[in-house]
């Protein structure tokens, strides 16, 4: 189910271009606006729908397999933290759903070296950074000594 | 020499470079950031590293937690249980290894913010299964994508890498890489003293079932181009394991997953008359497989086997039975947000056909081959184990270092470790990363650069849109020129080549030694005519060196396959010459090398040592 893009709707900001992970979303030249330039290497991953500001960029089922008249639509909104389906039948039936996205606000996590540097003697051992705190449990286990070849 | 000798150079000094910034390559430059303070780290992407990668899409559960915290999992068990479905062949030391870092990795994933369901009674992440968490995974990658950002000295999205090099000095020493970056048309070089290879396993090297429009629906993301193998195998790294491609039971054309179906909607399956076909068909695959039928649970590729042993005999469509589960409204969302939130083409279907799951079942089949490293299969690099307890013959340097001095490997890239996933793959990542660091630490003499093979290489990056310029002027117009081939045509090529001879879906996954040979025939002349490609824009260069990784690790493959005389996965593909599992002669790795000096492929054994009781 390749994505294409309504005419009326893109304003060719170039988001879809910017986000798509297969780079098959360019800036057509003579319209300005934005198309899949490769709908065969369309994963349908959805990346450059939600991230459009002008949803203008919809999916319609790959045709080899896919009848005509469905629609799944979304809505990604990172101030709510949520994600909302809208899924339709070729006959009609509808279906809605809303998960969320994220629990802590958008660029919120820290860098590893605003915390204290490792000593020395982390470097010879085989903890990761913040272990074993970060397991939850009291230290990270080993087959030292254990293994026979 | 034409227009492209203009493209500047651009030289990026680094300590450690990460190639690939999807989960295994954000884990490594996460960890890399806290270990080298003082040293540069650098991650390069060749789409952008917020929705790169297979978790581009967002995923639903997170595969691998053992909740060690409560007593649920020990990372043996998860070594056991990955052995066992890999049918006896796993690098425990390696799979320990991820199984005892794992629980840090989800902890922090918690911390940063992704959503994970709790189970109401116990306040603990809700099981899906043994080994799975249930997630609100839609923004998974963006939030892990935002931790490796944080940590990254720099940052380079859209540049394809297409090459490592080496040190001028020591060949088997790696020194850095170079690409392109495909909006600029820019010649990278990266300069590294350690590079971790982070890309992404191979979709797209056997034929998809779905070949027009829809050949981008592939189990595995279409840009999963096996950069992971076509990266170090020209440079001589050793892969393992590279014969034991995956093939995926999934609902049909739209590949749904099926995991939180069979684990926690309790969904079955049954032939198209309504039948239990599994039980059928046990006889028959312990001729094959031996006692290994009788492990709990079932190893993937035998459950893989049944299925098609059912379609083959005129029991298909094989189904999913949905309507009992799906008539609980919270079951029912739990299905559909499964599929939105990871495969969001498989509600498409759904809605394109009318099926609602609480009315109708939904038919299942089995998918083409994919070669890969990170879920139920583990082909990749051969890489030295854990210093703490790694079998002396397993450990040679640092920790996921492969048998090239400095290169390190993590994700689809590490072979021998199956099972490890998202979460998995990020830790494969950490490790690499501190490892990497370490290895820098204790170095000596820094990488000297080989100018001249940098300039061959900034020739030979863009030969394809040399090729086309030339050769477009011969003919009026069209896709037909006796000069070039366009990147799609030899990437149609190289899928009909691995579907026909090497165990693709048009034989049953079945093959032999003459057509694996015939098939190696086919891959050369491939081989050279890649040289020969045609493309007409950045995006067609990204294509053609996609289309060269991949041709590298089919070539790799059916080294491997032809090599491991036996058939010690039924249902992942059939040496039909050597119909059974042997585990006499092949309860052991396969290790494969070309050699970059006498251009010759090398095979052989390494012992599969049981670390775990």
């Amino acid at each position: 189910m390749p994505t294409f893009v309504y005419m009326t709707r893109c304003d060719g900001c170039g988001e879809c271009v910017d986000i798509c992970p297969s780079d098959i979303m360019h800036i057509d030249p003579t319209y300005r606006r934005a198309y899949n330039i490769e709908p065969n290497f369309c994963w349908e991953c959805y990346s450059c729908v939600k991230a459009c500001p002008q949803h203008a960029i919809d999916v319609r089922g790959y045709a080899d397999f896919a009848p005509l008249g469905h629609s799944v639509r979304v809505r990604r909104e990172e101030e709510k933290n949520t994600i909302s389906w809208k899924v339709t039948f070729r006959d009609g039936r509808e279906k809605n759903f809303v998960s969320p996205i994220r629990t802590t606000p958008w660029g919120s996590i820290e860098d590893p070296k605003d915390f204290p540097g490792p000593t020395p003697e982390q470097f010879a051992t085989q903890e990761l950074w913040q272990e074993p705190d970060a397991l939850h449990i009291d230290a990270l286990p080993t087959l030292a000594g254990k293994v026979k070849v | 020499m034409g227009w492209f000798n203009s493209r500047k150079t651009i030289t990026v000094e680094s300590d450690v470079l990460v190639v690939g910034g999807g989960f295994a390559g954000c884990g490594a430059t996460y960890e890399a950031g806290h270990w080298g303070r003082d040293m540069k780290v650098v991650v390069v992407e060749k789409a952008n590293i917020e929705r790169s990668g297979a978790v581009a899409q967002g995923l639903y559960a997170i595969n691998c937690y053992m909740g060690m915290q409560w007593d649920e999992n020990q990372p043996e068990d998860h070594v056991r249980y990955a052995r066992s479905d890999l049918m006896g062949l796993v690098r425990e030391d390696l799979g320990y290894d991820i199984a005892r870092h794992v629980d840090s990795t989800v902890h922090k994933f918690d911390e940063w913010g992704l959503p994970m369901m709790k189970d109401p009674e116990t306040g603990r992440y809700q099981r899906e299964g043994k080994w799975q968490i249930m997630i609100h995974g839609e923004s998974y990658k963006p939030i892990i994508a935002e931790a490796a950002r944080k940590s990254a000295t720099e940052v380079y999205n859209r540049i394809m890498v297409t090459h490592l090099l080496t040190d001028k000095k020591n060949p088997n020493r790696v020194a850095g890489a170079v690409g392109f970056s495909v909006r600029s048309g820019d010649f990278y070089v990266f300069k590294a003293k350690a590079v971790v290879i982070g890309a992404g396993g191979a979709s797209h090297i056997f034929r998809p079932r779905s070949v027009g429009e829809g050949m981008g629906r592939t189990w595995y993301a279409p840009w999963s181009s096996a950069s992971a193998y076509g990266l170090p195998l020209p440079i001589g790294a050793k892969m393992t394991q590279m014969e034991n491609r995956i093939v995926l039971a999934r609902f049909k054309d739209g590949y749904g997953p099926v995991g939180a179906y069979f684990l926690h909607l309790k969904t079955y399956t049954k032939n198209a008359y309504g039948e239990e076909y599994e039980s059928k068909w046990y006889d028959e695959t312990k001729e094959i497989v031996g006692d290994y039928i009788d492990q709990t649970p079932m190893p993937t590729c035998l459950r893989n086997h049944a299925m098609l042993r059912e379609m083959q005999t005129g029991g298909g469509p094989i189904y999913m039975e949905t309507r009992e589960a799906f008539q609980d409204p919270h079951k029912e969302q739990v299905g559909w947000e499964n599929f939105l939130g990871m495969t969001i083409g498989q509600a498409v279907l759904w809605a394109s056909q009318n099926i609602d799951p609480k009315e109708r079942m939904s038919e299942l089949t089995t998918s083409e081959p994919y070669v890969m490293g990170s879920h139920a299969t583990c082909s990749g690099a051969w890489t030295s184990g854990p210093e703490d307890y790694a079998p002396a013959d397993y450990r040679w340097g640092y920790n996921r270092m492969m048998t090239v001095e400095g290169l390190f490997a993590a994700g689809d890239a590490c072979g021998g470790t199956a099972h490890k996933f998202s979460s998995g793959s990020f830790t494969e990542g950490r490790i690499a990363g501190k490892a990497a660091v370490n290895y820098i630490k204790d170095l000596g003499e820094t990488p000297q650069f080989d100018n001249a093979e940098i300039d061959r290489l900034k020739t030979v990056v863009y030969q394809p849109m040399e090729n086309y310029d030339v050769g477009r002027n011969e003919i009026v117009a069209g896709t037909v020129s006796p000069s070039y081939i366009s990147p799609l045509q030899g990437l149609q090529r190289l899928e009909k080549i691995m579907d026909e001879y090497c165990g693709g879906t048009s034989t049953g996954y079945m093959t032999n030694e003459p057509m694996l040979e015939r098939g190696l025939e086919l891959l050369q002349f491939l081989k050279e005519d890649i040289d020969h490609l045609g493309a007409d824009s950045l995006h067609q260069l990204m294509r053609a060196w996609e289309l060269n990784h991949r041709v590298w690790a089919s070539e790799s493959v059916t080294h491997h396959t032809r090599f491991r005389t036996e058939t010690r996965w039924p249902g992942y593909y059939y040496r039909a010459d050597h119909p059974k599992l042997d585990d006499e002669d092949w309860h052991c790795f396969t290790l494969g090398r070309y050699n970059p000096d006498s251009k010759d492929w090398e095979m052989e054994k390494a012992p599969a040592h049981h670390i775990i009781d």
